[in-house]
């Protein structure tokens, strides 16, 4: 079976709410919409206070080329557009709208009948992505219609699918596919439309055998008028959802250093994003929603739910069964990469995926040991890179020695962290590094 | 057998001497003798706080300038420039002693603890993660970065409150320490006699409601110390009081008038009451 070659480490995957389908959290009296859900620029708003909205209605413009459109996940009045803390106290810009009914803008189709039929042009289709407000749902945000804009001496031949859900407890993927499985399919033909090709790989972890049965026996009815869509199962191992580790895990090709991924000639898609993308396209609906799961060994009843953007995590934290006794840490998105959060009361946006809750024995983190050059985590790093020796140089502040040992190839996975025998906190440190020298070459090259 | 290594090792440490010399001759790097000798004066602490690289380039700095204006040794302050500019033949330019103050009260007890860090214990890395353990988002972290890049001991960690603790007497007022810091909580004000200062010990910026719940010493804006000095050294600006150190003449007014205590005056004799 395939999967990347370098590093890579084996996290109990701990996908307890494989099984419960997907529940609707109910709409809140109040949302929080934040302008800033995507990387780039923060979308400029586009209604005053006071105004109208309707649920699916543009209230934020994108504010750059990098940037994403914001939508009411609601209908109601515009309370108030202030800046407000999130779970980590960082101030956002955020529109706070006061509920009223469920009113959806004219066109948006919010059925769940299946439409496979589209007609728009590559052009058309790019277009509607903008406006809809679709940015990468695996966690980056990364703005779609960006990323099918590939630079011309980029020749793309294939279409990657990240169906792969490699942090462990996240589930909401996985339901997604055996939930909405046509309807992937549909966004997988618009997408190769968009780019103009024929072929696309979805990858997909073998811990998820119903779903890559379920996507294969649909192949046959999708893979007509030329289209070559391949369901792929790879070999459990993290960070496999990594965008570089994808693209070597099912093509082989390398992202070289520097380069960007749609260089190898593929453009990766999260799974979720497909189906944002077909939700836009076939059926006029902008994200308003988003997929979190809500787990932990001790919640009462977790599971995936589905949730309006500004709805406060609480709300489907409360629905699993609240907070159990003896958590340690809640952690925003998964175990791996995720980050602890201070409080619940904080808007659902593109960013959030899931709510995991630790124990207090889970959580805690081992004594910081010294040291003892065992090169675990270089066996780990799946970019290979020495995380050792680039945490003492951010440690240092030796910037100029850790560029040249290319800290900013790191994607941030934490395998050295999870690998370390000593417990030492290696990706604090890269992080830290990685940061500073971003700056110091963004400042060079502006020079 | 002796004498042959013996006569052997001086023939060669000779011949070897004479190399050196002709090549130290033909290879010779001029350079101002002055630079040494102004290097000689300076303190040689290298911290950079007169936004040199070391004190080496602050010398070759002070050599090659027509006047010392703009040019200041921060830790030697104004008698090390003067026998700088005895060595150049030039005046050396009038400076203020500066000292670094802490502008956060984080005595944990006066603003509510929300969280708990467990990671690696250095402020620019807690930054990058969240805002800090307690309410207020502008709030000192506590994890001494400050303390670390001061060259001169100057900072220290209070044991009893957490807090940050500046020693006047050590702090030279190079700015390290304000480089360090990834919230903007030190700030370089003049040095007073008997090291007695007065400012604005926050740096919270949101509306009163909000920085008074974060905390029970933050500056809420109100501008009554505005109304109150008399020699126009206090600004409001984004909900915070900031005094200008060159036009305070530390009368304490706006002390006694500051309803949250974000005011501090160091230093002063108690006034009995």
């Amino acid at each position: 079976m395939k999967t990347f070659r370098l590093g890579g480490v084996h996290p109990h995957d701990n996908k307890i709410t494989a099984a419960v389908p997907f529940r609707k959290v109910p709409v809140p009296e109040e949302v929080t919409i934040p302008l800033d859900q995507h990387i780039g620029a923060p979308a400029t708003v586009c209604i005053a206070v006071g105004d109208k909205v309707k649920a699916g209605q543009t209230i934020g413009n994108p504010g750059g080329f990098v940037s994403a459109a914001v939508h009411s996940s609601v209908s109601g009045t515009v309370k108030r557009i202030d800046r407000v803390r999130d779970a980590w106290g960082v101030y956002h810009p955020c529109v706070i709208i006061t509920v009223e009914g469920d009113e959806w803008l004219e066109g948006i189709d919010t059925s769940d009948t299946l439409v496979k039929e589209c007609a728009l042009e590559p052009k058309e289709i790019l277009d509607k992505i903008t406006a809809s407000g679709i940015v990468g749902l695996g966690g980056a945000c990364f703005p779609t219609q960006v990323k099918l804009m590939p630079p011309k001496d980029c020749k793309i031949d294939t279409l990657i699918v990240n169906a792969v859900e490699c942090e462990p407890y996240l589930t909401h993927n996985h339901r997604l596919m055996l939930e909405k499985g046509d309807e992937i399919m549909v966004g997988v033909q618009i997408l190769l439309k968009a780019l103009g090709i024929k072929k696309a790989i979805i990858g997909v972890e073998n811990n998820k055998r119903d779903a890559i049965e379920h996507l294969q026996s649909l192949l046959p009815t999708y893979n007509i008028s030329g289209y070559d869509i391949e369901v792929t199962p790879l070999k459990l191992k993290y960070p496999q959802g990594g965008e570089k580790q994808l693209i070597q895990a099912l093509t082989g090709r390398v992202v070289r250093s520097g380069a960007i991924p749609a260089a190898t000639g593929a453009v990766v898609q999260n799974v979720a994003t497909v189906f944002a993308v077909y939700e836009a396209v076939q059926k006029n609906k902008p994200i308003t929603e988003i997929a979190l799961t809500v787990s932990g060994k001790r919640v009462a009843n977790p599971g995936n739910f589905i949730l309006r953007i500004g709805t406060p995590l609480s709300a489907a934290v409360d629905m699993a069964g609240g907070i159990p006794d003896g958590t340690g840490k809640l952690i925003c998105g998964g175990p791996m990469m995720g980050r602890s959060m201070v409080h619940l009361n904080t808007p659902a946006n593109k960013r959030t995926s899931a709510v995991v809750m630790l124990d207090e024995s889970e959580a805690v983190r081992g004594k910081v040991e010294n040291c003892i050059r065992c090169g675990k985590c270089v066996e780990a790093c799946p970019m290979g890179l020495e995380p050792y020796l680039l945490s003492k140089m951010s440690k240092m502040e030796m910037y100029d020695e850790a560029e040249q040992h290319q800290i900013f190839d790191c994607i941030e996975c934490g395998c050295c962290a999870f690998s370390c025998p000593s417990n030492r906190p290696l990706l604090d440190y890269v992080r830290l590094g990685k940061a500073q020298v971003m700056s110091i070459m963004k400042s060079r090259n502006n020079k | 057998m002796v004498l042959s290594s013996v006569l052997v090792l001086t023939i060669i440490g000779l011949v070897s001497a004479v190399l050196l010399y002709f090549l130290l001759q033909k290879f010779k790097v001029e350079e101002d003798p002055r630079i040494d000798q102004v290097q000689e004066v300076l303190p040689g602490a290298n911290c950079g706080g007169c936004g040199s690289a070391g004190c080496r380039n602050f010398a070759e700095r002070c050599v090659k300038a027509d006047s010392l204006e703009g040019l200041n040794c921060p830790v030697g302050g104004a008698e090390t420039m003067k026998k700088v500019g005895g060595i150049l033949g030039l005046a050396a330019a009038e400076s203020t002693p500066m000292v670094a103050v802490v502008k956060c009260q984080t005595v944990c007890n006066e603003r509510p603890v929300t969280s708990k860090y467990d990671g690696a214990l250095n402020c620019h890395i807690s930054q990058t993660l969240f805002t800090g353990e307690s309410t207020c988002p502008y709030s000192c972290l506590g994890y001494g970065d400050c303390v670390n890049a001061c060259k001169f001991g100057a900072l220290s960690i209070s044991p009893k409150t957490g807090s940050i603790v500046v020693d006047p007497d050590k702090c030279t007022g190079c700015g390290s320490c304000v480089k360090a810091c990834p919230k903007h909580i030190m700030e370089l004000r003049k040095k007073w006699p008997k090291n007695r200062q007065i400012y604005v010990k926050c740096t919270n910026e949101d509306k009163g409601g909000i920085a008074r719940k974060d905390c029970a010493t933050a500056c809420i804006g109100c501008s009554k110390c505005v109304k109150e000095c008399q020699f126009e050294a206090i600004t409001v600006t984004n909900n915070l009081a900031h005094i200008d150190t060159m036009k305070c003449r530390l009368c304490r007014k706006c002390v006694a008038v500051c309803p949250t205590g974000a005011i501090v005056a160091e230093n002063f004799p108690k006034i009995n009451n």
